[in-house]
């Protein structure tokens, strides 16, 4: 092979400079090339296509924060003392002056009184911590009602729920960790709910707190988890998840020029360079004012943790309440026998507490068996055209605020002065009966969108214009919809429920429809019955419509 | 500005649009995808000194940035850390953190809305289409990804030397036991350790307040005393633990009054020493209703009949709080008879 194309050649002049002359920073990047094989990697993604729309920015949202805790937390890491150790107060704090507290808190109280700025830092650790999980439960609620964890994203659909639930056991950690009034509560719930496992709680609570509670190790292993374990995992996913939406690359909703095969929008570098950088920086510095301002788990308020104590109104943050719901409104039910106890009062709400989140994670992979659609999918639905899956999300979000509710029973209580008995009677009827209201509600109210994007499609818009025809009669004036319009009403395709195949078979032998081809036919006619969707408009109906002239 | 300046094709391509085509372009398929619709220009486009217009506001802002830093670290240097100030409507902040926390809040804020600002208005806003390609590799990368692992599989004769399979499988399988061994020490067996507390008979009722024994003259009707056992001080290593299990609420109830007669047995002349610890989930109960005597778990509202046997009339406890037996000793001061006769706190398993 000749080696006249090789860039060692100095003399080599042309299209390619030879790399001896590059600018510096050109030099750097051949440097790094050399050795990395970074223009490979950039040649695809440089430039790549990103679509824009609102939606798509909560998940950065999520991203940045996750960013934000990261470094806020390593900030705080050089102060804290994860210890349980007792020390007496002697900070600048006046009222808990001479008071008994572990080092845990001590060391807290010093980054919040004596430390510049470490009151700001921890404000922004728990604030940043509160808008993670929001951001990532909105962002989950907007992939699952656009149907974006539709193939090939299953997968990446996966890896957010989980970083979903590790946020919140690094949420539940994290506050657990300066060992104050509240949050030492929320440790012991934690102890008794695992106290009523069958044959083994006793055990996992003796070896999770090293004996009796609340003893001496908690803190330190809290740690541990809280700073390198879960959060090594998150990291690990996050990086998976941004691979996978890159490898993927995004989805978009239907409208002009936009196909399934194809990705509108404008290029990483720069548009979304500098919108996403910059987004970064909106993120961070709203939640820097937010910690200006308002504060948040004021531990000195509250004091240092003894086990009997505790103060009135104890919540945990809120993306724990809907578990505290399930433990609030449980009745009390324990079964005895053969010395043994089943404390099914609090086991129970144990039990329930992953199944909430399980019924929304495996809902991709129901829809897949149901609908049978081996496609790749990288159009979004409107909600509305999705009537059955869209019905399902809010019934799941109506289940999971009405726990919230249940959580904060005693707040609102007090607040709207109000019985706690009726409120958790009307949580306990609530948590079978709502969501299936939801459900129909929320499917009436797609048909009924469906119904409207029908008829706007076909007669075209109310124009608010009202004209009177010569005998009299009034009518008002309806604008016809423009191609792209029309394109995209119509865009989305629609399923036919699906059948049980031939009973007979090549030979004629006649065979018998297993039992899950029949649920699965069943949940198809659920699905895209006549019940269950309307039809879109057909060309044949517009032009019938259109030629007309008329109105009808 | 006039619009005669500006070249016909640079102007927003209203003409087409706007107005509804009333005759759709495509007679044959109305629905069809026009493709991407004509880039319409902002005025920044077309307009130098409306650009120039973005250009300041951009720096504008990255110059506000700047300033917010110099005013964060004035802050930090001038400021007393302890300094409150009456900031309206919040109320008394902490000067410190409101001043730190709005420069640096404003410095992040302006570097985002600058590069926002300037990607919205100053770098190109033409859409570009991409192309996709499957996901699934084409089916003669799959055949010779195949072919491969089918060459490695044979070369290795692990499917042939199935005596090296089921060794190695086995190795594979025992050798995490070791990790999970290692977890043992992470804490002692249970035992019968939940089923004791530290009372004991003859053990005093201390104030958890005053810290001096309770005398029976101490407790009067309609007021909650929470009590220690004797000989437990907050300076012990081991008090968290003790306190979680021992800690005590006394109520006095006129004898008349309790329905329980166990209890009354075990009071001393209506005076009455309930486990503290809610045997729902471990908090400790602190709301005490004088009238009905019920006693109020704050956390999960469990609610106890103190006048009958403890026993609970609302919320998601379980069973009865554990009462301890108490009595008074010569001297006049309340003492208890024994430890508690079931485990206090939470149930579990074993506690039958």
């Amino acid at each position: 092979m000749s080696t006249t194309a090789s860039n060692t050649n100095p003399s080599a002049d042309g299209p390619g400079r030879s790399r001896g002359k590059a600018p510096a920073g050109e030099k750097v990047a051949d440097w790094a090339d050399g050795r990395l094989g970074i223009y490979s990697l950039a040649k695809s993604n440089m430039r790549k296509i990103f679509p824009d729309h609102w939606s798509f920015m909560l998940g950065e949202v999520c991203l940045y924060s996750f960013i934000i805790i990261i470094l806020t937390g390593v900030y705080l890491t050089l102060f804290f003392h994860p210890s349980m150790n007792e020390v007496e107060y002697h900070g600048s704090y006046v009222p808990l002056q001479g008071q008994l507290m572990s080092e845990a808190f001590n060391s807290t109280m010093h980054i919040s009184f004596d430390v510049r700025g470490g009151l700001l830092i921890r404000q922004i650790h728990h604030w940043a911590a509160l808008i993670f999980l929001a951001g990532m439960f909105v962002h989950m609620m907007r992939v699952f009602f656009t149907g974006a964890f539709r193939k090939p994203r299953e997968v990446n659909w996966l890896f957010g729920f989980l970083l979903f639930v590790l946020g919140m056991f690094t949420g539940f950690t994290g506050y657990s960790l300066p060992d104050d009034l509240l949050s030492g509560t929320g440790v012991r719930f934690m102890e008794g709910a695992i106290l009523s496992v069958p044959i083994v709680g006793t055990y996992l609570s003796f070896f999770l707190f090293g004996g009796e509670f609340p003893g001496g190790d908690f803190v330190a292993r809290f740690y541990s988890i809280h700073v390198l374990l879960l959060p090594g995992i998150m990291l690990g996913l996050v990086v998976g998840h941004l691979i996978l939406v890159f490898y993927h690359k995004h989805t978009q909703f239907a409208g002009p020029g936009k196909t399934n095969n194809n990705v509108v929008g404008m290029p990483l570098l720069p548009v979304y360079m500098a919108k996403a950088g910059g987004f970064f920086f909106l993120v961070f510095g709203v939640i820097a004012a937010i910690a200006a301002i308002a504060s948040i788990n004021p531990i000195w308020a509250m004091g240092p943790y003894r086990p009997d104590q505790v103060s009135t109104g104890a919540q945990p943050d809120w993306y724990m309440g809907f578990s505290e719901g399930l433990i609030r409104v449980m009745p009390g039910w324990e079964i005895n026998f053969w010395g043994h106890t089943l404390v099914l009062g609090v086991f129970i709400p144990l039990v329930i507490f992953p199944l909430v989140l399980v019924a929304i994670a495996v809902y991709p992979f129901i829809e897949a068996w149901v609908t049978g659609d081996k496609r790749e999918h990288h159009i979004l639905d409107r909600p509305r055209n999705v009537p059955t899956r869209t019905a399902f999300g809010v019934a799941w979000m109506t289940w999971y605020f009405v726990l919230l509710i249940g959580g904060g029973n005693d707040l609102i209580a007090t607040h709207f002065h109000l019985s706690i008995n009726s409120i958790t009677w009307f949580v306990r009827v609530a948590f079978f009966v709502a969501p299936v209201v939801a459900f129909v509600i929320t499917k009436r109210i797609c048909l009924g969108l469906q119904r409207r994007d029908r008829e706007t499609v076909l007669h075209g818009r109310e124009s608010g214009i009202i004209k009177r025809l010569p005998h009299g009669e009034f009518i008002e004036v309806h604008e016809p919809l423009s191609q792209e319009q029309l394109h995209t009403l119509t865009a989305h395709e629609q399923y036919r429920p699906a059948e049980i195949g031939p009973t007979v078979d090549d030979n004629g032998v006649e065979r018998k429809a297993k039992g899950s081809e029949k649920l699965r036919a069943k949940l198809s006619e659920a699905y895209y019955g006549e019940e269950a969707q309307i039809p879109k408009p057909t060309v044949e109906e517009y032009k019938e419509i259109t030629s007309g002239h008329g109105h009808h | 500005m006039s619009s005669q300046d500006i070249p016909e094709e640079n102007l927003p391509a209203e003409q087409e649009h706007a107005h509804g085509a009333v005759g759709v372009a495509d007679e044959k398929d109305p629905f069809a995808d026009p493709g991407l619709p004509p880039h319409e220009h902002r005025i920044q486009d077309i307009d130098e000194r409306a650009a120039r217009r973005s250009e300041r506001a951009v720096a504008l802002l990255f110059t506000v940035s700047m300033l917010a830093t110099v005013g964060f670290i004035a802050s930090y240097v001038t400021i007393p850390h302890e300094r409150a100030v009456y900031v309206f409507p919040i109320g008394h902040v902490n000067a410190l953190n409101f001043a730190l926390g709005l420069t640096l809040g404003v410095a992040l804020f302006t570097i985002g809305a600058g590069a926002v600002h300037w990607a919205r208005t100053l770098m190109s806003d033409v859409e570009i289409a991409d192309e996709r390609h499957p996901i699934e590799a084409a089916p003669e990368v799959k055949a010779k990804v195949m072919a491969d692992f089918r060459d490695g599989a044979k070369e290795s004769a692990l499917g042939r030397r199935k005596l090296i399979r089921n060794t190695m499988f086995g190795a594979l399988a025992l050798f995490p036991l070791s990790g999970v061994m290692l977890l043992r020490d992470l804490g002692p067996l249970p035992g019968t350790k939940l089923r004791h507390t530290m009372w004991r008979k003859g053990l005093l009722l201390v104030n958890m307040n005053t810290n001096e024994p309770l005398r029976a003259s101490d407790v009067a009707v309609g007021s909650l005393t929470f009590a220690k056992p004797e000989g437990l001080e907050e300076h012990d290593e081991d008090f968290q633990t003790e306190i979680a299990k021992a800690a005590l609420m006394i109520v006095r109830i006129q004898p008349d009054n309790i329905k329980d007669k166990r209890e009354l047995e075990w009071s001393h002349e209506g005076i009455v020493a309930y486990s503290k610890i809610c045997t729902h989930v471990g908090c400790p109960i602190s709301l005490y209703e004088q009238q009905t005597h019920h006693v109020l778990c704050p956390c999960h509202q469990s609610t106890f009949d103190l006048s009958d046997g403890a026993r609970v009339i609302f919320g998601p406890a379980g069973h009865a709080l554990p009462q301890l037996r108490i009595g008074v000793n010569d001297d006049g001061y309340l003492e208890a008879l024994g430890d508690f006769e079931e485990p206090v706190g939470p149930a579990f398993w074993e506690r039958g």
